[in-house]
């Protein structure tokens, strides 16, 4: 966005998927509604800090719908334009009907747009950046720049997701696990450009929480919250990376461990137990610890083997393998590695660190070099290199 | 999604190199090798999977610092350091397995007599940002 006011601007994009779900429900189709709030959004940028219109929200809808009438009317293929002469002929609804006395938004249509966004026929990577741009009312210059790729790359990805769900109506009932599988990859994706994707992401599962009562919602809010509170901690000064064990838990962000734990604690009292419930217990029991010595492992390990009893995946039973080597000892640890995948990534820091623990230095090292020729980020690759020279040194594990 | 470097070499040792060089083709078959190279990065462009393109020049300078206070040192080439880069292409792709098949389509670029050159080509993957979840 061209507007210079954060402020404006955020609140300008919690419009945005209110508003495209009027258009659909008025007969547009999404890729037009969208790209006509586009540029109703370009124009409020320019217009209202000189004359802010009293009904932000009413306003947009208006110049919106002109900007789809305009788009049909322009559009050069005969085609489309029969797709699209149904709505255009639809007399405009009077403003009221939707946006209602109270100013309250479309609860249904802004929920059904998330589901839409997260069509399981789009790739997860289209169904982030359609997510991104039209439930969280980024730019797509906004979402390349956080996705480091050129903006025509961006531009191309989303028209091409914009066609795949291009017969998809907003209000078929979709599958809200892949809108949270959506969500958790723009969370995973950290923060890149000037966009915080994971605010971002954040901010998407705080909306769609306060529009749908599931317990999997609340888990996976409480999972971020409970990640994000370590935020501040994860990091040197120098920007190097810090691990759990060893990170100064002064830095953890008491409100949000608070938060998400009372989010987790009336998820789980609702017995519909899913993925994102269990890992945030997980979180939670980490988060609980006032030292890493007063780490409830065997808590832990429970929650793994409820994790895995409802996702069985090579990774859950890695990162199982690591608790496991807390609670009953390093020997244990590995006992659960065995069977495992050496492809894994990080396969070979998870057996360094267990190795480390067992007392075998020099096996431990080699195992760090590895891991490190293996990572895949670069904060990862010094962290296993510091951690391999450490133990060449004769260092414990914390200095 | 996963960005990959593919990376493109003038010239690998004789064993890895079995096609004829580009200076011995006719030059339609020049043509219709870089008409292959730019049609790919198009398709790239309009599947939202590229990121940059860019060739290097062979003639290149080895730099060393000269130490405090002194110019830095300059070299080369060493005629020890056959394989040189000619070029890169930076994809953003689902996984590794696009990747491949990307690369291997690259490699089957037309050289002499219009046949697939089948290069070699180097496939690496970017050192992406941490992710968020570090348990």
């Amino acid at each position: 966005m061209i507007d210079p006011d954060p402020l404006a601007e955020a609140e300008l994009r919690e419009l945005v998927p209110a508003v495209i779900g009027i258009l659909v429900s008025r007969g547009a189709d999404f890729a037009t509604a969208e790209d006509a709030v586009q540029d109703a959004l370009i124009e409020a940028l320019r217009s209202w800090p000189s004359d802010p219109p009293r009904d932000r929200r009413g306003w947009l809808v208006t110049v919106a719908w002109r900007k789809f009438l305009d788009i049909v009317r322009s559009e050069g293929s005969r085609v489309k334009r029969e797709e699209r002469v149904m709505a255009a002929t639809l007399a405009e609804p009077e403003t009221s009907a939707e946006s209602g006395d109270d100013g309250v938004p479309n609860v249904d249509d802004t929920l059904d747009l998330y589901v839409l966004c997260a069509h399981p026929d789009l790739s997860p990577a289209s169904a982030v950046a359609l997510t991104l741009l039209a439930v969280g009312g980024l730019t797509t210059k906004q979402i390349a720049a956080a996705y480091m790729v050129p903006e025509s790359t961006m531009a191309q990805r989303i028209s091409r997701a914009k066609s795949t769900i291009a017969g998809s109506r907003l209000n078929r009932p979709g599958d809200l696990s892949s809108v949270l599988t959506t969500l958790y990859l723009v969370f995973n994706e950290g923060h890149s450009g000037d966009v915080d994707l994971v605010a971002e992401a954040i901010r998407l599962t705080r909306s769609l929480r306060a529009m749908i009562d599931s317990a999997e919602v609340d888990g996976l809010l409480a999972l971020m919250l409970l990640h994000h509170a370590r935020r501040d901690a994860r990091f040197g000064p120098d920007g190097r990376l810090i691990a759990l064990a060893d990170q100064d838990r002064t830095l953890w962000d008491r409100r949000l461990i608070v938060e998400g734990i009372e989010i987790l604690q009336a998820a789980l009292g609702r017995d519909e137990l899913g993925q994102y419930q269990a890992q945030a217990a997980i979180a939670a029991l980490h988060a609980d610890a006032q030292t890493v010595e007063d780490t409830d492992w065997v808590q832990i390990v429970q929650w793994y083997d409820e994790l895995l009893a409802l996702r069985d995946t090579p990774i859950v039973r890695l990162n199982r393998a690591v608790a496991v080597g807390e609670s009953d000892g390093p020997g244990a640890g590995l006992a659960e590695l065995r069977g495992l995948d050496e492809s894994l990534p990080r396969y070979f820091a998870v057996e360094a660190h267990l190795r480390e623990r067992a007392g075998e230095s020099q096996r431990a090292a080699e195992l760090y070099v590895r891991a490190a020729e293996r990572a895949g980020s670069v904060a990862e690759r010094d962290h296993l290199n510091r951690q391999a020279a450490r133990v060449r040194s004769g260092q414990g594990h914390r200095p | 999604m996963a960005k990959y470097l593919m990376l493109k070499h003038y010239r690998m040792s004789s064993d890895l190199m079995n096609y004829t060089p580009m200076d011995q083709w006719s030059p339609d078959e020049v043509d219709a090798h870089m008409a292959y190279m730019n049609a790919f990065a198009d398709k790239l462009k309009d599947s939202g999977e590229f990121v940059d393109s860019q060739a290097l020049s062979p003639e290149g300078t080895f730099v060393q610092s000269g130490g405090p206070g002194k110019p830095p040192v300059t070299d080369g080439p060493f005629p020890e350091t056959k394989d040189l880069i000619a070029g890169w292409m930076v994809i953003d792709v689902e996984n590794y397995d696009r990747a491949l098949e990307l690369a291997g389509e690259l490699s089957a670029a037309p050289g002499k007599g219009g046949e697939p050159i089948n290069e070699w080509l180097e496939l690496r993957p970017f050192l992406d940002h941490a992710p968020s979840v570090d348990e």
